[in-house]
């Protein structure tokens, strides 16, 4: 796709449409499963269909996920090693929240906070999907036990909510740090937000335009 | 006996309602003298009859329970234990299980389906079946493994207490049938107390750990057992000791939803708050100058 003057490219198309689906999915999974989670949001269910719709559907938006997921973290994880830089950074997360980055080290093309939903997300997304499996009781209840769905049923529960508290992070920050969502809907950021939010990222991109610089 | 209808629901799954409270029911229960079961089954045909349910025929397993367990088509199952005692005398202990009617019902704490687990000021604990979602939250509940998930309809099913049948004044089908009046029903207290003869006598005869299984710690039970050695249920094949609802059912049903649901709120309100603060994290124009010249010069 021809670049606008000015910008540089950030995301692939295919990478655009992997993150949206699975954003999709984890949107649809929260919904549904904060249906089953909280008596006062069981009129949720309503969205897929009644209660047994959202039950069935719910594990399924699940394995969506996952292989979704996958193929974005095989796009990413290269970007996101943990470097000193990045712990120098969360050290100055106070200015960094006061919109001043310029006393935190020069960034990447990932800050150390999208690192962290990186792993966050990761992370929370195999515990989901281990613990899914244990209690998705239409086809692996003889399994295991009761009392390992009991177990499972608890982590599932709690993870779900961890990752739902990251994804709010994660959207708040894309809404707070301006020209960031264009990144992922049209592919492309502007030179100044490059400049201003991951400087080493654009010098790198500047230097070899035809580089491969994260834009996969 | 009143008639069951909504005003006797006293507690409903995933609701906040006030239950009505204008009439109040006697409690109810079953009494199981397992010292006077002969273990024929005439119960399990007799729930099969009046529930019109009809198990698969399966394969002998080694033992008389049949079918081998408790399934969506089998409410109640005899369970026969061969028991060594101390003397070194065998004794055949004979189980009817099935659903306990928990005063404190772990499967309608665990069901996030609104209605569909209800408990009647009898005491009764009734599945709705079209309110039944399928989820299985409901098995993980229960602190004795009694409901059973249909492969048919992704249904859960247990005894009723022939809540049908105690509507109209009747007593549970199996209760009707059995021969040797091993299955009383009647009042909570009336089986309190007829229990309590039952326990004289068999302390009389012997047994002198007899006495009344009706366990404090799922708040008491609607289906009781007199048991000749209620100092070891587990012996009754693996009735519980000390059955309750699990602690992480408690964390998952209790403390922790209005936890996540406040630390979920507070996240986003700090965002807003965060947001009314320090502002949006706006390109400058020197910053777009900036990048400007960093990304020709190597063209120039």
């Amino acid at each position: 796709m021809r670049q606008p003057p000015g910008t540089l490219a950030r995301y692939t198309t295919a990478a655009r449409i992997n993150h949206w689906i699975t954003a999709t999915c984890l949107i649809l999974l929260a919904l549904s499963g904060m249906a089953l989670f909280h008596p006062a949001l069981f009129f949720l269910t309503a969205l897929f269909g009644g209660g047994a719709y959202a039950r069935a559907i719910h594990p399924w938006f699940g394995s969506v996920l996952l292989v979704s997921f996958a193929i974005l973290f095989v796009r990413f994880v290269h970007h996101n090693l943990w470097t000193g830089d990045d712990s120098r950074w969360i050290g100055a997360i106070g200015r960094v929240l006061a919109n001043d980055e310029e006393h935190a080290p020069e960034v990447g093309r990932y800050n150390a906070g999208q690192k962290l939903v990186f792993w966050l997300m990761t992370l929370l997304i195999l515990a989901l999907f281990g613990s899914g499996l244990v209690i998705w009781d239409t086809y692996f209840f003889d399994w295991t036990s009761i009392e390992q769905k009991r177990v499972a049923q608890l982590l599932h529960s709690l993870a779900a909510v961890a990752i739902i508290g990251v994804w709010i992070v994660h959207v708040y920050a894309a809404l707070w740090v301006r020209g960031s969502v264009q990144a992922m809907t049209r592919g492309n950021v502007s030179a100044g937000w490059s400049w201003r939010h991951h400087r080493k990222w654009l010098r790198e991109t500047a230097k070899d335009p035809a580089g491969h610089h994260g834009d996969d | 006996m009143a008639d069951l209808q909504s005003l006797d629901v006293v507690r409903r799954s995933a609701s906040t309602e006030i239950p009505p409270q204008v009439r109040t029911q006697p409690e109810v229960a079953k009494l199981i003298d397992v010292s006077r079961c002969i273990g024929c089954k005439a119960c399990q045909a007799a729930c099969m009859e009046w529930n019109d349910l009809r198990e698969e025929v399966g394969y002998f397993q080694g033992s008389y329970d049949n079918p081998a367990d408790l399934s969506p088509a089998t409410w109640t199952l005899m369970r026969f234990t061969e028991w060594e005692n101390p003397k070194g005398d065998l004794e055949w202990l004979i189980r009817k299980d099935g659903c306990m009617h928990c005063e404190d019902p772990g499967c309608l704490k665990a069901c996030p389906s609104p209605g569909a687990i209800v408990q009647y000021g009898n005491g009764i604990v009734d599945f709705v079946s079209e309110n039944c979602i399928g989820c299985g939250y409901c098995i993980k509940g229960c602190p004795f493994n009694i409901p059973r998930l249909s492969q048919a309809d992704q249904k859960v099913y247990k005894c009723t207490l022939c809540s049908d049948r105690v509507a109209v004044g009747q007593a549970p089908a199996c209760a009707k049938a059995c021969p040797t009046g091993a299955i009383m029903f009647g009042t909570k207290s009336d089986m309190t107390d007829w229990a309590g003869e039952r326990i004289t006598d068999l302390k009389s005869r012997g047994f002198d750990q007899a006495g009344l299984y009706d366990p404090p710690g799922v708040g008491g039970t609607h289906v009781m057992y007199v048991l000749q050695h209620a100092d070891t249920p587990h012996i009754y094949a693996g009735l519980p000791d000390h059955p309750h609802i699990s602690p992480l059912v408690q964390a998952w049903k209790g403390l922790m939803k209005p936890i996540a649901m406040a630390g979920l709120a507070f996240t986003a309100v700090v965002g807003f708050m965060h947001w009314m603060v320090a502002g949006p994290n706006e390109v400058q124009p020197e910053d777009e100058r900036n990048g400007r010249d960093v990304l020709d010069a190597p063209r120039q």
